[in-house]
Order: C-alpha cells, then sequence, then structure tokens
C-alpha cells in the first residue's frame, strides 16, 4: 500500500462508501451535540420522521447559552430558556447520553470529550461547532459541522466528506520559558494567514510537538480552524495514552490492550507526501496578541502594531485599516500598556487544567487591578473540582478574579455574557471577529499567562516582566 | 433543497478578505430568529454603528438590488460552523458566490442549501469584479462556466457529486438512507476490529 498521512489512515478506517472524485461516506464514531445547534437539528429530524441512527454514540451537553454564574440555572438566559430545555427534551427522546447543567461532569464539549475518554485516538468526532478539531490533540480525527451535516449525522452516523489536501507544520525545537502552545498557533496564523491552510487538514510534528503535554497539543488543535482548516491533530504517542488510560469511558483490561496496539500504528508513514510542508523554529517564537478583528492579525506582544500598508492584497490593507479603527489603535502603536477592562481566562481554546495552572502562577499573592473585571471559567466540572483541590480557586478569588461555572462565557455573545461597547477585553479565547464579544467589544487574543499579566496590571503587560517582579504574599 | 442549472443577473462586489460568518450573522441576531437573521446579514458591513443603513456597502446599493451573485474576498464565511449564514445569503437572493478561498465548513454546507460556491484564482476574482456593475453575469452549473458582461467565459470546477447534488435538488439524507446496508455493514465488520469503540462501559 501506498505511503499515507495519519490523516489518511484514520480517513481510510473510516470508509464506508465512496463516491468518486475525492468524496465519501465516513462513519462517525463520536457525535458531540451542545445547546447552540444540536435541537434545531434533532427538531429537523423529528419533523422528517426518522430516528437517531446511532443513539449509543451520540453524547449532548449545555455549554454556550449557559449562564456561567455561581448558582446558574438554564433559566438565566434568554438563550439558554429557549434551548436547554428544547435539547434536554430531544435527548430523551432519543436515548442520548445528556451531561446536563447539575451533572458533575457537565462542560464545555471540546474539554468534556477528552477528559471523559470518550474522544480517542483514531476515532472520527463531529460536533455543530468549528472547534472540533480540538480533538486532534489526542489523535482523533475531529471536525466541526453545519448544521445540515448534524442532521445527516444523527440520521445515519455517517457523513459526507471531500478528502482535505494535506498540510504538515513541524515545529523544531522547544518552546521557551513562559510560551505557551497559544503563542505558536497564533504566530503560525499571523505568518501564514487566516486562511493558511484553507482545504487542508493540519498535522503538528516535530520536537516542540514532541515534548508538548496533551492538553497544550489540543490548544494548538484548537486554533487549526482560525488558520483555515477544519482539521488538526498530532500523532498519539505515550503522553496520549498515559492521558487516556483510566478515564472513564475509555477502554480497560483487555479492550486497553487492543486499543493500544491499534492506537500505536497512528502514524504518517516515513515516506508519506504532504502537498504542503511549512517549518517554524518553536524556540523562536514569543508570547504573542493579536491587534485586530482576525486572528492573523497576530504580533510580539512586546513589538509594534504593523503598517496596513504592508499587507500584499490592496483588499487586506483596507481590512487592516479598518481592524484597527475598530480597536481604537494606529499602526506603530505598542499594545504594552494599553489599558484593559476585562480579562476572560477559559473557552474550548485555553480552561483545562494546566491552563488554570499557568493563570495561577502568574496570579498568586497579587491583585487585579481596580476597574478590570476579570473572570476564569474553567473547561468543565472536573477542571473545577481538581482546581479546588488543588487551591487555585484561592488564588484567583483572593486576587480579585471572578471562579466560575463552566460554559462558553465570554468567548461568543449568546449567553448574556458580553464586553460593552468600546471596552476592551484580553481572551484566551479563539475568535477576535467583531461583535464575537458582543456588539463593540474589541478582544485581543493571547496565552494564559498573558492574560493574567493584564489583568494584574490593568493594561497590556508582559508576564516575563511580572514573574521576575516580587508579589506580596 | 432548491436545485440550481444556472443563475443570470448582477454580481455584488464584496472582496473583503477574511468576511467570517460573525459577520454574515450576528449570533445576536441568529437568537433573534430568521426575520432578524435576514435583515441584519453582514450587520457590520451593510450597517452603520447608529443602526442607519451604509450607503457605501454594495449589499446595500441600487446598482446591486437582487443580484444573485457575489464576488468575494479570500477566506469567505470562515470561522464558526453556523449554517445560518448560508441561509442569510440565500435570503438575500444570492445562488452562486465566487471567491478565491472559503471557509471549509461553510463551502460544504452550500452544496445542501442550493447555493454553489465556486472557488477562482484572486485574478480571476478580480478581473470579474472589473465589470461589476456593467451588466448580467451568467453562471451555468451544467457547463461549469461564468460569462462576464463582456462575454467573457470563464471555466470553474466543482466536484461532480457535490455537482450533481445540486442540479437534482436532492439532498443528502435521502441518497445516505438508502444505504443503510453498507452502513450497517460498517459497523458490524468495524465492531470486529475496533470493538472499544462501541463499547463503552459506563454509559
Amino acid at each position: 500500500m501506498a505511503a499515507r498521512t495519519l490523516v489518511q489512515k484514520i480517513w481510510d478506517a473510516h470508509i464506508v462508501a465512496e463516491f468518486g472524485d475525492g468524496l465519501d461516506l465516513l462513519h462517525i464514531d463520536r457525535h458531540l451535540i451542545h445547546d447552540l445547534s444540536g435541537p434545531a437539528s434533532l427538531g429537523k429530524l423529528a419533523e422528517r420522521g426518522l430516528p437517531v441512527r446511532s443513539p449509543e454514540l451520540t453524547f449532548a451537553m449545555p455549554d454556550h447559552t449557559v449562564s456561567t454564574a455561581v448558582g446558574r440555572t438554564d433559566a438565566d438566559t434568554r438563550a439558554g430558556r429557549m434551548l436547554v430545555p428544547a435539547l434536554r427534551e430531544r435527548t430523551h427522546a432519543e436515548g442520548i447520553r445528556l451531561f446536563d447543567l447539575d451533572d458533575p461532569e457537565q462542560g464545555i464539549v471540546h474539554v468534556v470529550g477528552p477528559e471523559l475518554g470518550l474522544t480517542l485516538p483514531g476515532v472520527t468526532v463531529v460536533c455543530g461547532d468549528s472547534h472540533t478539531c480540538t480533538h486532534g490533540g489526542l489523535g482523533a480525527l475531529g471536525w466541526g459541522i453545519g448544521s445540515s451535516d448534524l442532521t445527516h449525522v444523527l440520521a445515519t452516523q455517517t457523513i459526507v466528506q471531500r478528502r482535505p489536501k494535506q498540510m504538515r507544520v513541524i515545529c523544531s525545537g522547544r518552546l521557551g520559558t513562559g510560551v505557551e502552545p497559544k503563542d505558536l498557533v497564533l504566530h503560525l496564523i499571523g505568518e501564514h494567514g487566516a486562511d493558511g491552510a484553507a482545504g487542508f487538514a493540519v498535522e503538528y510534528a516535530g520536537s516542540a510537538i514532541d515534548s508538548m503535554p496533551v492538553e497544550g497539543r489540543m490548544t494548538l488543535c484548537n486554533l487549526a480552524i482560525e488558520f483555515g482548516a477544519k482539521i488538526g491533530i498530532v500523532a498519539p504517542d505515550d503522553a496520549t495514552f498515559d492521558y487516556v488510560a483510566g478515564r472513564r469511558y475509555a477502554p480497560a483490561g483487555a479492550l486497553w490492550e487492543l486499543a493500544l496496539a491499534s492506537w500505536r500504528e497512528l502514524a504518517s508513514d516515513a515516506d508519506a507526501a504532504f502537498d504542503r510542508e511549512i517549518e517554524i523554529d518553536a524556540a523562536a517564537v514569543s508570547p504573542q496578541i493579536t491587534w485586530g478583528t482576525s486572528p492573523a492579525h497576530t504580533m510580539a506582544l512586546d513589538g509594534e502594531i504593523p503598517d496596513p500598508e504592508s499587507a500584499q492584497v490592496p483588499a487586506a490593507r483596507l481590512a487592516r485599516s479598518k481592524a484597527l479603527g475598530h480597536m481604537g489603535l494606529n499602526a506603530g502603536d505598542r499594545l504594552l500598556g494599553v489599558p484593559v477592562q476585562h480579562v476572560f481566562i477559559g473557552s474550548c481554546a485555553n480552561s483545562r487544567i494546566s491552563d488554570l495552572q499557568t493563570a495561577a502562577q502568574i496570579v498568586r499573592g497579587r491583585r487585579v487591578a481596580q476597574g478590570v473585571r476579570a473572570w476564569v471559567v474553567p473547561g468543565s466540572q472536573a477542571v473545577r473540582r481538581e482546581a479546588e483541590e488543588l487551591g487555585l480557586d484561592r488564588v484567583f478569588t483572593a486576587a480579585g478574579f471572578q471562579w466560575r461555572e463552566p460554559g462558553c462565557s465570554m468567548c461568543l455573545g449568546v449567553n448574556e455574557e458580553l464586553v460593552p461597547p468600546g471596552e476592551r477585553c484580553v481572551a484566551t479565547s479563539n475568535r477576535n471577529f467583531v461583535g464575537r464579544q458582543g456588539p463593540g467589544a474589541r478582544t485581543h487574543l493571547a496565552g494564559v499567562a498573558t492574560a493574567a499579566a493584564a489583568a494584574i496590571a490593568g493594561r497590556i503587560a508582559d508576564p516575563r516582566q511580572l514573574a521576575r517582579e516580587p508579589a506580596d504574599g | 433543497m432548491d436545485s440550481f442549472t444556472s443563475v443570470q443577473g448582477a454580481a455584488i462586489p464584496l472582496q473583503v478578505p477574511d468576511i467570517d460568518t460573525d459577520v454574515i450573522t450576528p449570533i445576536k441576531r441568529v437568537m433573534e430568529g430568521a426575520e432578524a437573521i435576514t435583515q441584519y446579514a453582514f450587520e457590520p458591513l451593510r450597517y452603520t454603528p447608529d443602526g442607519a443603513l451604509n450607503p457605501d456597502c454594495p449589499l446595500n446599493q441600487d446598482a446591486y438590488r437582487d443580484a444573485p451573485i457575489l464576488l468575494a474576498g479570500a477566506n469567505f464565511a470562515c470561522g464558526s460552523s453556523r449554517e445560518t449564514a448560508v441561509w442569510a445569503i440565500r435570503a438575500l437572493g444570492i445562488r452562486c458566490i465566487i471567491a478565491p478561498s472559503f471557509g471549509d465548513i461553510f463551502f460544504d454546507s452550500c452544496f445542501e442549501n442550493g447555493l454553489l460556491p465556486i472557488a477562482l484564482a484572486q485574478a480571476d476574482v478580480d478581473a470579474l469584479a472589473a465589470h461589476a456593475g456593467a451588466g448580467e453575469f451568467r453562471v451555468d452549473l451544467e457547463r461549469r462556466q461564468i460569462t462576464s458582461p463582456t462575454g467573457e467565459t470563464v471555466p470553474f470546477t466543482v466536484n461532480p457529486v457535490q455537482r450533481e447534488a445540486l442540479l437534482s435538488g436532492r439532498d443528502s439524507i435521502e441518497r445516505t438512507l438508502g444505504r443503510e446496508d453498507e452502513i450497517a455493514d460498517f459497523q458490524q465488520r468495524d465492531r470486529e476490529l475496533r470493538p472499544w469503540v462501541y463499547e463503552l462501559a459506563h454509559v
């Protein structure tokens, strides 16, 4: 058999039928459903008089529309009142396992799937959410789908898909101290554009990935879609298998041994052909932050905003100067020192336990600056419990952060957790689109340490500098 | 689903790169329902911050009223998977989008909604846009060909299966349901190979 990439191997193992011309019918091993996109498609299916084909491979949880306030209910937001009861009724009627708002495993789908061992190396995972690429961090083939495909998966447990082109991003060296996977991927998107990988599936490889913890790989894969790729993936290795072992729904005993033998085959062949390869020296990447309204509008945290005229395409120059207008910034400005009113640590990009540990290191013994609303929104109830066992919640609350319940929160303005017009937020989420955090909101995407440092300083600040200054206590 | 064979009419030049689906259908409008989704499609571009229609936006200009074709910038409809972006564009009367590249999720969703996305080189889109406002364009899916107001023709490629789906107007659920035997066979074989995928101990 010809040499194949990791993506091609997983793809081939899921082909139910080939239509020719690169279009295949693929089996879906895990279908994750949430409150925002799930109820409408479940409704469409019922309208057509069709049952859910494989409810035992389908898992649901509310995350997008719910409040993350402590003591919340599904009645706290307008969208939640509309959608959470509908999700509950329809999943119950179809026999789909729901991790409801009061379930000890509730959380953001892309945090909970891996955490419960629902996501496994080599499986196909889809969800009506573009950040389903996150699951590639475990060596799963995950991608986001629209409503029509969602209904199709519910009805048939399969999907019609075009074979993507293959890209490999080789990250050599190691990330420097205080530099996060988020910085690496923002740098990649900044260098190659928000459509740098449009039409491709992206495999991240190289020594910086080999040495990267699994949660960091999920962050890296989470932003594949911001790079234009529906799919991002890292070949599973011993670190992955250690992460998966013992998870609630992961195989155990003899099944584990069988699975492990199969998972060890999941790597691109040495002579596999990629349509495109990009190399990055991870050691040269510094903390990054976005200055505009696309994840490609990225710069070094201690740099200056580039001149829109430096863009190659004329239309991009106009888009960049409009972005600066929206952000209330000018070319040549430094972002260090720019005052912020909000800090959001959370989202499917950066809300796992290692993210909260990184943030706590910066926050411990310090105070949130006056006038800053700073939130930590753990990605799941499990993350929240573990953080509390480690005492991280007290680190955050003592500093003046709000310690909240799991959900998508300030990543997207559908749950009334918004940034007011004209105000500035440093966010660990993945989208700085116009209106994403609310109409007129100004979003700067960054890593966890940079977000934490902004909360303490009340302005955009370098966490490496803060780390050198003594904390109070 | 509406079938698609050809469209003829004006083409709207909206060549801003990286227009994301949060711009096409802001989440606030998504939650307000179908009417708001259409009325506020492309809200940050079509409306000024005080809520007035922005006369500088081609989508608001008389020359392009009811135009069935959109000439868009690179990476059109990137970002969120929300299919409301497709529905809003259809509701504006647009049946075909020509751009240098698309958000992948949006691209596939188009074919489920009678909307034809065509990827052409930036220079080809620019050349077509140079004639926007100068008359009618024609997009012919059967012949896979775009004709500009000056009579120039530009060929395009489209996946044959997706083309057939648009021409017939049959949605993919209908087609796949006819393959239930193959799906059941796959699951049976796969269960032998990868039992851990199907046997979840704690469900």
